[in-house]
């Protein structure tokens, strides 16, 4: 006969914890994305170095010329060297998307915090604010701020970065709730913790998982839109390298010069392509459940 | 479901009310006086002071705002400071070739999405399922206004098979826009598809209902894709706002007749009135949509349907 108290006692082999990083190297699409922004990361910061060309160097001599040894992806309409704008317009593009994701994690996490950690009326208040600004899509909520700001890259980096605290705030706020039933927050509250204590020693570090998959996800969207709303001439003005802008300015050249219109294009669906890739790999490493059907 | 809809109706007002002051906020931004803007940077004090007042422009805030809500709510957003036309005519006349572009895209992207999402979930692991997996991610990382120009160049330019601009003249002036703007919605659909019925062929039911002998295309539509449908409907009612947001550059692109142009055509004229209009519009039809869509997903998911009836 079985002993029952033997049987209760053995103790059962703990599975290895999977280490994130661990899962995030294992994706091969993760790897070939991360790969592809560091590269994307490192033209930026050495654009000065790596451009053949200042970026608004014009030369009227050589207009719209197609790609060459001399020009490796041709001349704009002024003679700029397209590919010495493509790397400056990186710059550009990725501080917008950094600093507008940076706008509205801090100021959606704060809310998503406030509201998940303290609940009541708090949380009646700015669920209320979020829902109204979730009332307009993203891309219309950043056009409308910025019409009534006017156009400036600052002003885009403002606007994208409001559109995006709606999904910040839900993202926190639902992941406070879960992390503020958990034992150990119960346990400091009991010995007496103050809440400052609480949310900075063990909500917000608990909290940040989906939080930095938003954050990936957010930063490709937050390119995409600031390259729209540049494109639409709302967004960094001439001579401003920036890949929407440089596009804007290409397109009475279509019919003649379709080089200036593709590459500065190219490189946001390559940037965008590669934030994607690691987002999605981030996202399947910290939910590995999600992993298992997500594509 | 009636008292569900009626519910949902009357949840969307205090949000609405909260989109106007958004809305009603964009003026008090907007550098510059709107009166002056209205009769020229050259117009005397006195005609600009009268103006003022007549437009109630001296009053505080929340008296303009009440009274400017009072007008909206009769669908009054006053007068076009470009074109002197009533706001509201303006925006009828275009409301609907950008209602015609976003339905297309949606019927476009559900008829391409859902079929490629089933087969790539069905043939998981296949090179059929990694191509559309690469093609998903592309579309989703596809600047709409990036591939309305690519659209162009190949198919105006290069081939010279579809016109690049315009409206009316023929089902040829749909082809670009409508491909253009429902790529992601194509992409996101498709992705949604793939994950929700690969959960969905997982289940018991399904085995059940291959156990019983029934054809593998029954299995997969009937008892799989049907129960897989709610979470597809829910993202293509996202992907509306989506549509709403492309739609802007879309129109921009192809000089399509919408409301997405008239605003940005209102932004770079700082057309105040014409903005306030169109952003409300936009916030409308993106309740109503959604509005829609939950109404749908009470529907097709029993238990809902049940609780609500």
């Amino acid at each position: 006969m079985a002993d029952p108290v033997a049987h209760t006692q053995r103790i059962e082999p703990t599975p290895r914890r999977r280490s994130w990083l661990v899962v995030f190297r294992r994706n091969a699409r993760t790897v070939v994305g991360g790969f592809v922004l560091a590269i994307i990361f490192a033209s930026a910061l050495f654009a000065n170095q790596l451009a053949p060309y200042p970026p608004n160097q014009q030369n009227l001599r050589a207009r719209l010329q197609p790609p060459s040894a001399e020009h490796l992806l041709g001349t704009d309409n002024f003679g700029r060297d397209v590919f010495s704008r493509i790397i400056h317009g990186g710059r550009v593009s990725l501080s917008v998307g950094f600093i507008s994701v940076g706008i509205a994690l801090a100021i959606g996490g704060l809310m998503g915090l406030l509201a998940g950690f303290y609940g009541g009326a708090i949380d009646n208040v700015i669920s209320g604010i979020v829902d109204v600004l979730l009332a307009l899509p993203a891309f219309l909520l950043a056009l409308a701020i910025v019409a009534a700001l006017g156009p400036s890259i600052v002003n885009v980096m403002i606007a994208v970065g409001i559109a995006n605290i709606p999904a910040f705030a839900r993202i926190v706020r639902s992941a406070v709730l879960s992390v503020r039933e958990m034992d150990y927050v119960t346990a400091a509250e009991a010995v007496g913790s103050r809440n400052g204590r609480v949310i900075l020693r063990h909500v917000v570090p608990n909290s940040l998982g989906p939080v930095i998959v938003q954050a990936s996800l957010a930063l490709a969207g937050a390119i995409l839109a600031a390259a729209g709303l540049s494109f639409l001439g709302m967004g960094a003005q001439p001579p401003t390298a920036e890949w929407g802008s440089m596009l804007n300015a290409a397109r009475p050249y279509i019919r003649d010069a379709q080089w200036s219109v593709t590459f500065p294009g190219l490189a946001i669906v390559i940037t965008v392509l590669a934030l994607n890739l690691v987002g999605d790999g981030l996202r399947d490493a910290l939910d590995p459940r999600r992993a298992q059907t997500e594509p | 479901m009636f008292k569900y809809i009626v519910r949902r109706l009357l949840l969307l007002v205090p949000i609405l009310l909260g989109v106007s002051i958004i809305v009603f906020g964009i003026m008090f931004l907007t550098p510059g006086d709107p009166a002056v803007m209205m009769l020229g940077e050259a117009a005397p004090q006195a005609e600009v002071e009268a103006l003022r007042e007549r437009l109630g422009l001296d009053q505080p805030p929340h008296v303009q705002y009440g009274r400017w809500l009072a007008n909206v709510a009769q669908l009054d957003f006053g007068r076009s400071i470009r074109s002197s036309r009533l706001v509201t005519d303006e925006i009828s006349q275009r409301l609907w070739p950008t209602v015609e572009l976003a339905v297309l895209a949606t019927l476009l992207a559900i008829a391409i999405g859902v079929p490629l999402g089933v087969i790539s979930a069905t043939r998981r692991d296949t090179v059929l399922d990694h191509g559309t997996t690469v093609l998903a991610f592309v579309g989703l990382a596809m600047p709409v206004f990036w591939q309305g120009l690519m659209m162009i160049i190949l198919f105006s330019l290069v081939l010279e098979w579809l016109p690049p601009s315009g409206r009316l003249g023929g089902w040829q002036y749909y082809v670009l826009p409508v491909v253009t703007l429902g790529t992601s919605a194509i992409a996101a659909i498709t992705r949604m598809t793939r994950t929700t019925m690969l959960e969905t062929l997982t289940q018991d039911y399904v085995r059940t209902a291959r156990s019983k002998g029934l054809r593998r295309n029954r299995v997969i539509y009937r008892h799989a894709l049907s129960n897989a449908l709610i979470p597809i409907v829910t993202v293509i009612g996202l992907q509306f706002g989506g549509l709403l947001s492309g739609a802007v550059i879309t129109e921009t692109i192809f000089s399509w007749p919408g409301i997405g142009r008239l605003a940005v055509d209102a932004i770079r004229s700082r057309d105040v009135p014409v903005i306030q209009g169109v952003v409300m519009v936009f916030a409308v039809l993106y309740a109503l949509v959604n509005l829609f869509t939950d109404v749908l997903y009470a529907y097709l998911d029993p238990r809902l349907r049940t609780r609500y009836s």
